[in-house]
C-alpha cells in the first residue's frame, strides 16, 4: 500500500470495523473487529504529535500518545507497545474499555475539524498485535525487597497496583474470591467487549513478572484483613463495588428477575450461554426487560439479546441525554435491535401462580428540578401506568461495595455508601499499612479510574516501605 | 505438621474418597486455607472442572493439622453426579471457602437435631459443635430409605438420644422426621432448641411443629447459588419479611421467620435444565443413574 504522509489530519478518522449488527446478535464475538496493519498506519498517521500533548494529559495513566502512535506509524508495533507498557500494564484492555472520548481523545487537537486521531483503537491494535506476534516482554523488576503486600481483589485497581509494586521489586500476592482472576473483567464486562485470551494473557504476563495469585480467597471469610497482617507488610484493597442495588419493588423475588450482577455473572464467568456444554443455566423467557441506564445495563440488555429471546426492552427513568453509559455502547445496543423506553420506571412486578415473572407495572417520568447532583430529577406522572410483558428481568441500577471486609476489619473507616474511606492521592485508609481504592473507594466508576487509583497507591506504598526514617 | 495456607502446591486434591451409599459420597479434600479456618455451620463452593458450575456444599468435617476439609455430596444431578466419579487422588478444579456465617454455638440445654437425607452429614458438625458446648443432643435422622441414611453411627456416638425415620420403614420407624417431633414433644421433653437440615418442605414442617411449642429453631437454607460470596443476589431469601443472602448471613436463619414457599418456588427456577444437564450426561458417559 501506499502509506500516507505524516502528518495527514485531513484524512477521515478511522473508527474501525464492527461485525455487521444482524449477525452478532447470535454469537458472544468481540464486536470491534479492531485495525489491520495498513488501517493503523493510515489512522496513525493524522497524528499531529503536537508538542504539547493534550491527549497525554488527558489520559489519567498518561500514555506516551504522540510517541507510540509515531511508532505505529513507523510500523514498529513491538517499540509502540513497549512505550505504552511504560506507562500502563493494560494497553489491550484500555484501548477497548476506557471511555476515550471523555479524556485523551476529547483532548485531542483534531476533534472539532476533522474529528479526533482515534487513540484508543490504536492503542488496542499496538497491544493486540504484539500479544499475537510474541512482541511482549514482561518490564523488569527490581531487585527484591523482602517487602510482602498482599493485594485483594484480581479487578483493575489491584491489578495495577500488583503490577507497579511487583516492578518495584516487592513479593505481591493477590487474593480472589473467584475462580479466575480479572474482577469485573472478568465476570462483568462481556466478552463481545473484551474478549478473555485479553484478560487471561494480563494475568500470566503478571505472574511471569513474579507475582502470586490465589483464586478461591475470600478475604473477611476465608481470612480476615487482620490476619493477613500477620504475614504482609501491606494490604491493598481493590475488592470493587460488587453488591448489587435491589429496586425495592413489589416481586422482586419473582423466579425470572435477576441482578444484573447474577445474569452477567452467569453469562460472562460461567460461560452460561454455551449450555448445556457448560454447567451453569440460565433462565431467559421471550420477553426481557432490563432496567438502568448505565454500562452495566448495555451489557445486559446485549448479552440478552444474545441469548435469543423474541424481544429485549430497556427501561430508563430519564432520557438518552442523561444516560451514565459510553454513547459507542448505547448506539451498538441500539443497532442490535434493543428496544428503548425512556422516563420509564418499573413500579411492582408481577407473576404468575409459579412465582415466576409475568408482566411489569411501569410509570412515565417527567424531568423536574436539578437534585444534589444536579441532575433533572426523574418525577413519576399520574395516571400514566401501563404494563410490559415480561418473563425476565434483569435489575441493573448500580452496585455498591460489599460489605464483607469492611464488617470484619475493626477500625477501617467507611462513609454512609459503604466505602471505604481513603486519601484520593495515595488510597491511603484509616488503618496503618492499609490502602485501598477503585471502586470499593469510589463506588461504582470505572476501569481505568480504579487502574489510575492503583499506579498512584503503589507509588505511595513504595514510598512508605522504603522511606528512611529521619 | 504445619501447612502453608498461601501454597497452591496440591490443592483441591482428593485424599481419600469413600461411597457411603449408592449415591453418597465422602470426599476428603486438600486445603488448608480453609481447614485453618473453618467453623460448624461453615460451607464451600466446589467446581468439579473447567466449565463445571460453582454448587455450595456444607462443611462436615475439618482438619488444620492435615491440612483437609470433608465434604459429603449426594448425587442428584449432573455436577454431583459427576463429582461423585472422582477417586482418590483427583482433583477438584476449584474450592472456595469456608463461605457464610458459622452457626453460633452455645449452651441450651437439650438441643435437638433434625437432619434428612444428606442433611445428616450437615447436621453432624453442628451436633458436634453443641456436644462440646455441653448441650444435650437429641438427634432425628430421616431419610426415604435405609440405603440414604448416612452417619446413623457417628450422630448416635454424640447424641443422648437417636431417632430414625424412614419413609418406607426400611429402618427405625416409618414415617416422618416431624412424628418423632410430635412424639418427643407427647412425652414431655424439654426442648430448648432446633436446628434442622435437609429438603425444604421437611425443615418448613419441623419449623410448624415446633412453632407451636415456642422452641427457638432454626434452618439451613439452600437457594440456589452462584458465586458464594454476596454478589448477585441469587440466593436471597425472606426472614422476617425482609430479603437477606443465604451465602454471606446465613444459611442458617431462625426458620419460625422463613418463608420456605418463596424458597421452595426460587428453587425450582432451573428444574428443566438440571434435567437436560443430567440426561446430556448420562447419554455421553453410558452410565445407569437414576433420573428422579
Amino acid at each position: 500500500m501506499e502509506k500516507p504522509k505524516k502528518p495527514t489530519p485531513s484524512i477521515k478518522q478511522n473508527l474501525g470495523r464492527h461485525q455487521d449488527a444482524v449477525e452478532r446478535r447470535g454469537n458472544f464475538d468481540e464486536v470491534a473487529l479492531g485495525f489491520s496493519p495498513e488501517e493503523a498506519v493510515t489512522e496513525a498517521a493524522r497524528c499531529l504529535g503536537c508538542k504539547t500533548k493534550p491527549c497525554e494529559l488527558a489520559c489519567p495513566v498518561n500514555v506516551k500518545i504522540p510517541e507510540f502512535v509515531d511508532l505505529v506509524y513507523k510500523e514498529n508495533i513491538g517499540a509502540a507497545a513497549s512505550k505504552i507498557f511504560e506507562t500502563s500494564l493494560f494497553p489491550a484492555i484500555c484501548g477497548r474499555v476506557c471511555p476515550q472520548e471523555t479524556y485523551c481523545e476529547a483532548a485531542c487537537v483534531l476533534k472539532d475539524k476533522f474529528g479526533p486521531v482515534s487513540i484508543g483503537r490504536l492503542e488496542r491494535f499496538a497491544a493486540d498485535h504484539a500479544r499475537r506476534n510474541g512482541l511482549i516482554t514482561p518490564p523488569p523488576c527490581a531487585p527484591d525487597t523482602g517487602f510482602k503486600v498482599a493485594c485483594v481483589g484480581s479487578g483493575p485497581a489491584s491489578l495495577a497496583t500488583a503490577a507497579e509494586l511487583r516492578k518495584l521489586g516487592h513479593e505481591v500476592t493477590v487474593f480472589e474470591a473467584l475462580h479466575e482472576f480479572g474482577g469485573v473483567l472478568s465476570y462483568g464486562i462481556p466478552t463481545f467487549r473484551l474478549p478473555r485470551e485479553v484478560v487471561r494473557f494480563e494475568v500470566a504476563t503478571l505472574k511471569k513478572m513474579g507475582v502470586r495469585f490465589l483464586k478461591n480467597v475470600m478475604v473477611g471469610k476465608s481470612i480476615t484483613v487482620e490476619e493477613l497482617k500477620k504475614d504482609f507488610d501491606i494490604i491493598y484493597i481493590g475488592s470493587g463495588a460488587g453488591l448489587p442495588s435491589p429496586m425495592n419493588a413489589p416481586g422482586e423475588d419473582l423466579v425470572g428477575v435477576y441482578s444484573s450482577n447474577e445474569f452477567l455473572t452467569r453469562v460472562n464467568l460461567m460461560e452460561a450461554y454455551k449450555f448445556p456444554v457448560t454447567d451453569t443455566p440460565y433462565y431467559i423467557g421471550k420477553k426481557v426487560v432490563v432496567v438502568g441506564g448505565g454500562n452495566t445495563a448495555m451489557d445486559s440488555a446485549r448479552c440478552a439479546q444474545r441469548l435469543g429471546p423474541d424481544a429485549v426492552t430497556l427501561l430508563y427513568r430519564r432520557t438518552r441525554a442523561e444516560m451514565p453509559a459510553r454513547g459507542e455502547e448505547v448506539e451498538n445496543a441500539m443497532e442490535e435491535g434493543i428496544k428503548f423506553e425512556f422516563l420509564t420506571a418499573p413500579v411492582e412486578l408481577e407473576g404468575d401462580e409459579k412465582g415466576r415473572l409475568k408482566r411489569v407495572k411501569c410509570v412515565r417520568m417527567a424531568l423536574g428540578e436539578p437534585d444534589a447532583s444536579g441532575r433533572r430529577k426523574p418525577v413519576p406522572q399520574k395516571g400514566s401506568e401501563f404494563y410490559i410483558e415480561a418473563d425476565s428481568l434483569v435489575v441493573a441500577i448500580g452496585q455498591s461495595p460489599n460489605p464483607v471486609i469492611q464488617q470484619t476489619t475493626p477500625g477501617l473507616s467507611t462513609n454512609k455508601w459503604g466505602c471505604i474511606t481513603a486519601e484520593e492521592a495515595t488510597g491511603k485508609t484509616s488503618l496503618a499499612g492499609v490502602y485501598a481504592g477503585g471502586d470499593v473507594v469510589r463506588g461504582g466508576a470505572t476501569v481505568l479510574l480504579a487502574m489510575k487509583d492503583g499506579k498512584s497507591a503503589a507509588q505511595a506504598i513504595h514510598r512508605k516501605l522504603t522511606e528512611k526514617p529521619l | 505438621m504445619k501447612h502453608d495456607i498461601y501454597s497452591t502446591e496440591g490443592l483441591y486434591k482428593i485424599i481419600r474418597k469413600e461411597e457411603l451409599s449408592s449415591t453418597v459420597s465422602r470426599h476428603v479434600i486438600y486445603a488448608p486455607l480453609i481447614a485453618a479456618k473453618a467453623k460448624a455451620g461453615h460451607f464451600v463452593i466446589l467446581r468439579a472442572r473447567e466449565g463445571g458450575e460453582r454448587i455450595p456444599v456444607t462443611l462436615v468435617d475439618w482438619s488444620p493439622e492435615n491440612g483437609t476439609v470433608t465434604v459429603i455430596i449426594q448425587a442428584i444431578g449432573k455436577s454431583t453426579t459427576e463429582m461423585n466419579a472422582f477417586k482418590t487422588g483427583e482433583s477438584f478444579s476449584d474450592v472456595a471457602g469456608p463461605l457464610g456465617t458459622p452457626v453460633e454455638i452455645k449452651n441450651y440445654g437439650t438441643v435437638l437435631g433434625v437432619g434428612g437425607g444428606v442433611g445428616i452429614a450437615e447436621l453432624y458438625p453442628i451436633a458436634r459443635a453443641f456436644k462440646e458446648a455441653g448441650n444435650r443432643i437429641i438427634s432425628i435422622l430421616g431419610a426415604r430409605n435405609k440405603d440414604l441414611l448416612i452417619l446413623e453411627k457417628e450422630m448416635a456416638g454424640l447424641s443422648d438420644k437417636v431417632l430414625v425415620t424412614t419413609d418406607d420403614g426400611s429402618s427405625g420407624k416409618k414415617g416422618l422426621v416431624t412424628d418423632a417431633m410430635k412424639e418427643l414433644y407427647a412425652a414431655g421433653e424439654k426442648l430448648d432448641a432446633v436446628f434442622t437440615i435437609g429438603p425444604i418442605i421437611m425443615m418448613k414442617f419441623v419449623a410448624e411443629t415446633s412453632r407451636p411449642h415456642g422452641t427457638p429453631t432454626f434452618a439451613s437454607l439452600n437457594p440456589v447459588m452462584l458465586d458464594g460470596t454476596g454478589m448477585c443476589g441469587g440466593c436471597r431469601v425472606e426472614v422476617g419479611g425482609k430479603p437477606r443472602f443465604a451465602c454471606v448471613e446465613g444459611p442458617m436463619f431462625d426458620a419460625h421467620l422463613t418463608n420456605f414457599d418463596l424458597l421452595l418456588k426460587r428453587t425450582a427456577a432451573y428444574r428443566e435444565n438440571e434435567k437436560e444437564s443430567l440426561e446430556r450426561y448420562a447419554r455421553d458417559h453410558q452410565c445407569r443413574i437414576g433420573l428422579h
